[in-house]
């Protein structure tokens, strides 16, 4: 996360720089820059200030923002999770009444309790499932998809269209028409099954069945992304490396393999990265598709950090705090690894 | 001249801030010299589709009697409300200043300090005049946070027609329930019954029906995985099993109305609070097709819960006067009056039954009596939070996903997790 954020800085700060080039003021800047490089040869730093100042100044707003809206919240989740903070001993103001906070320092208390809980592991075991079924799935559709996208044949755009349009829609309202087609008495899915005489299939009442529902439903919306990302990465690829193959007399499938798939390397290792990272915690498709049932068959570690801190009562925020850094700590460690994995098959990154 | 045009941009940015400032000190004003209520009254109404339209007109009909206060009307759906309220109330921003709240939520949001006394002149009206079952439930620790609006419990609806076409009486025990549902299936073709899977609130006739209840709140104890319970998760799932009910994890309320209405199932177990809507359906045009009836008895009595809704004013709120006048609004006999008259809900007020509009309505006649019978719940502020892991075991028994045995079980444990250091 922090390594994101630098980079993201820097991005800003380079962008800034040739925009302050640009802008309303160029005169000045460059007279300062050009006065600091004659003046002083020692300070690198002080000419790097005196030259970028003003990108400086335009960067800190973003620092400051990312600081408060990221850094500051990641800081105070994990110290409530070494708390036992809930609503009833949390500082809150009604009205004009202030009721001051009372909660204690606990340590390791809460991990101990949740990491003791078999529903922790239960829930986790769900949630790599679910993870890697998702992201399996919807990157072999989406390669699929790329691979056909990238041939010329007609109305290729409006195919493009009516693939990228799931990613068009809001969330919540795809998720909401899934669960209405979903209707195990009144859904058309049911209807259409029960036309061509097949009985009615428990969609979201049935554990498994529901395990599927909430899979496909994620695959639905996941697939534009990949699909993009993987088209753009098949265009980088020289259709000189096609022809020279097609010329030594290799096979379709083999082109697939030697050509394509190492061409896309780079870019399906970032997609699948970030991928696995927003599925692992894809909690509006869960939560509005089934809450999470039927009973708790599809609770992923996200969703059931929500029911802790806002369906309980008292809400439990040091307890959903420690399901939080869990899942910080889980997702951390797992990009680690990849990152790692993948330096070790010389992929620079 | 670019200058210019940002200070004078500013400048009026201040002045709007500062007349946006002006109006929430306005908007505080509880009365003015004449003692006349003015301000603004954002009350959160939790009611259904069906009875929103009604309560939002007699809610602003209080300005009829205040001119001076503006009732603002925000309808929350029911399943969010709690969550929402308690978003509102914790941090106090744009918090309302009368909520609706379940008769389950009012110890909860009372013990975390959410809510205003109701005024001591007003708590001994509520003593005297309204039904002793219904003044309870807005009670805590002794005191007296929320005036009860309706009252209601479970009952038995079902569709007269199609039981006389089965040649069924209305069923009183879960054995002749499932006699009936055979015949109806036999002579129709339909289902029995409908039992909502993915709400525990419909959980607890079986457990009362089995002489249980969720916890013993005098004893300090949770009784949810007693032999009652095991019981009543078994009648529940034998319901399903045998085909004398439908039932879904997901979207039960809307499944139920749809399936009931259409004539799809013959029975449901519902509240006053569906009347309304039930009327709405096909089956329903002649509304004299509705029948109820008391909820199926289990091995030992027949017990539906005591639900209903309490009005409670926010203990934040800048105009608790007016606000508490509009509770008192809202509770009068005059308008309980009409909500049974247009809604068929269930006043509070005992006189109100005396009234003829109350009198002759037939959903009122039969769920008084209901409503007297019911199980009072214990008012402990984990009430509404019971639910919520008793919803996953309940829906796991009924859909066969785990044993009634494995489902009394966990819910137990789910319960001492949330009543630390109850036995």
């Amino acid at each position: 996360m922090a390594a994101d954020t630098s980079r993201s800085v820097t991005g800003a700060a380079a962008g800034e720089t040739t925009l302050a080039g640009r802008g309303p003021g160029p005169g000045r800047t460059t007279a300062k820059s050009a006065g600091a490089a004659a003046g002083s040869p020692r300070g690198g730093f002080r000419r790097a200030l005196a030259t970028h100042w003003y990108a400086w100044a335009m960067v800190a707003p973003v620092v400051l923002v990312l600081g408060v809206i990221v850094g500051w919240p990641l800081v105070r989740g994990v110290y409530l999770s070494l708390t036992n903070a809930s609503e009833r001993n949390v500082a809150r103001t009604i009205g004009v009444r202030h009721i001051e906070a009372t909660y204690e320092f606990v340590g390791f208390d809460n991990y101990a309790a949740v990491l003791g809980d078999p529903v922790f592991w239960q829930r986790l075991v769900w949630t790599v499932v679910w993870t890697v079924a998702c992201v399996s799935v919807t990157f072999a559709l989406g390669l699929t998809l790329a691979t056909i996208l990238n041939r010329q044949f007609r109305g290729r755009s409006a195919y493009r269209m009516a693939l990228i349009l799931p990613w068009a829609v809001p969330g919540f309202v795809s998720v909401f028409a899934w669960r209405f087609l979903f209707n195990r008495d009144n859904g058309i899915l049911n209807k259409i099954l029960d036309g061509g005489g097949i009985s009615a299939v428990p969609w979201l009442d049935d554990p498994t069945w529901a395990k599927v529902a909430v899979i496909a439903v994620n695959v639905w919306l996941g697939v534009p992304f990949m699909m993009v990302a993987l088209l753009g990465g098949l265009q980088s690829i020289p259709a000189e490396l096609y022809e020279a193959a097609e010329m030594d007399g290799a096979g379709p499938w083999q082109r697939f393999r030697h050509i394509t798939l190492p061409g896309l390397r780079a870019v399906s290792m970032t997609v699948i990265l970030l991928s696995t990272i927003w599925t692992f915690n894809m909690f509006p498709v869960i939560f509005l598709l089934t809450r999470g049932g039927p009973g708790d068959s599809t609770e992923i570690l996200v969703t059931q950090a929500f029911r802790q801190a806002f369906v309980a009562s008292p809400r439990d925020f040091a307890g959903s705090a420690t399901w939080g850094v869990l899942i910080l700590g889980l997702l951390m460690i797992f990009a680690l690894v990849y990152r790692r994995s993948l330096r070790k098959q010389g992929e620079v990154w | 001249m670019r200058r210019g045009i940002a200070a004078t941009a500013l400048v009026a940015t201040l002045a709007l801030a500062a007349t946006a400032c002006g109006g929430d000190t306005k908007d505080g004003g509880e009365t003015n010299a004449g003692g006349e209520l003015s301000g603004t009254v954002t009350w959160w109404d939790t009611s259904n589709a069906a009875e929103k339209a009604s309560f939002q007109k007699i809610a602003e009909g209080f300005t009829a009697k205040h001119p001076k206060v503006t009732v603002k009307y925000v309808n929350v759906p029911y399943g969010d409300a709690q969550n929402k309220v308690k978003n509102a109330f914790s941090s106090g921003a744009d918090a309302p200043d009368v909520i609706r709240a379940d008769v389950g939520w009012v110890a909860d949001f009372a013990s975390l300090g959410y809510l205003d006394e109701v005024p001591a002149d007003q708590v001994k009206k509520v003593d005297a005049e309204f039904l002793p079952q219904a003044a309870a439930s807005g009670k805590f620790d002794g005191k007296t946070y929320a005036v009860p609006q309706v009252i209601d419990t479970l009952g038995l609806f079902y569709n007269k027609k199609m039981l006389a076409d089965a040649g069924v009486q209305p069923p009183k025990t879960l054995e002749e329930l499932k006699t009936a549902a055979a015949a109806i299936k036999a002579k129709t073709g339909k289902t029995g019954l409908y039992l909502r899977g993915d709400d525990s609130y419909w959980f607890l006739p079986f457990i009362y029906g089995e002489g249980g209840d969720l916890v013993d709140a005098k004893n300090k104890t949770v009784t949810v995985d007693g032999p009652a319970g095991v019981k009543a998760f078994k009648a529940a799932r034998d319901l399903v099993a045998s085909g004398a009910a439908v039932t879904n994890a997901t979207d039960g309320w809307t499944n139920m109305q749809t399936a009931f209405k259409s004539g799809e199932v013959a029975m449901m177990i519902n509240g006053p609070w569906a009347v309304e809507d039930s009327y709405a359906g096909e089956q329903f045009k002649d509304k004299s097709n509705l029948g109820v009836a008391t909820v199926p008895a289990g091995s030992v009595k027949a017990g539906a819960p005591q639900g209903g809704h309490d009005l409670a004013v926010y203990a934040g709120s800048k105009n608790t006067a007016a606000a508490h006048a509009f509770v008192e609004y809202m509770t009068s006999q005059e308008v309980q009056v009409q909500s049974a008259k247009e809604l068929s809900l269930l006043p509070t007020r005992t006189a109100a039954y005396e009234q003829p509009d109350v009198k002759n309505s037939e959903m009122v006649q039969f769920f008084k009596p209901a409503v007297d019978q019911s199980v009072q719940r214990a008012w402990i502020p984990e009430n509404g939070s019971l639910f919520e892991p008793l919803k996953v075991e309940y829906t796991k028994a009924v859909t066969g996903a785990s044993s009634p045995e494995d489902a009394a079980k966990a819910a137990g444990v789910e319960f001492r997790k949330i009543l630390k250091g109850w036995k």
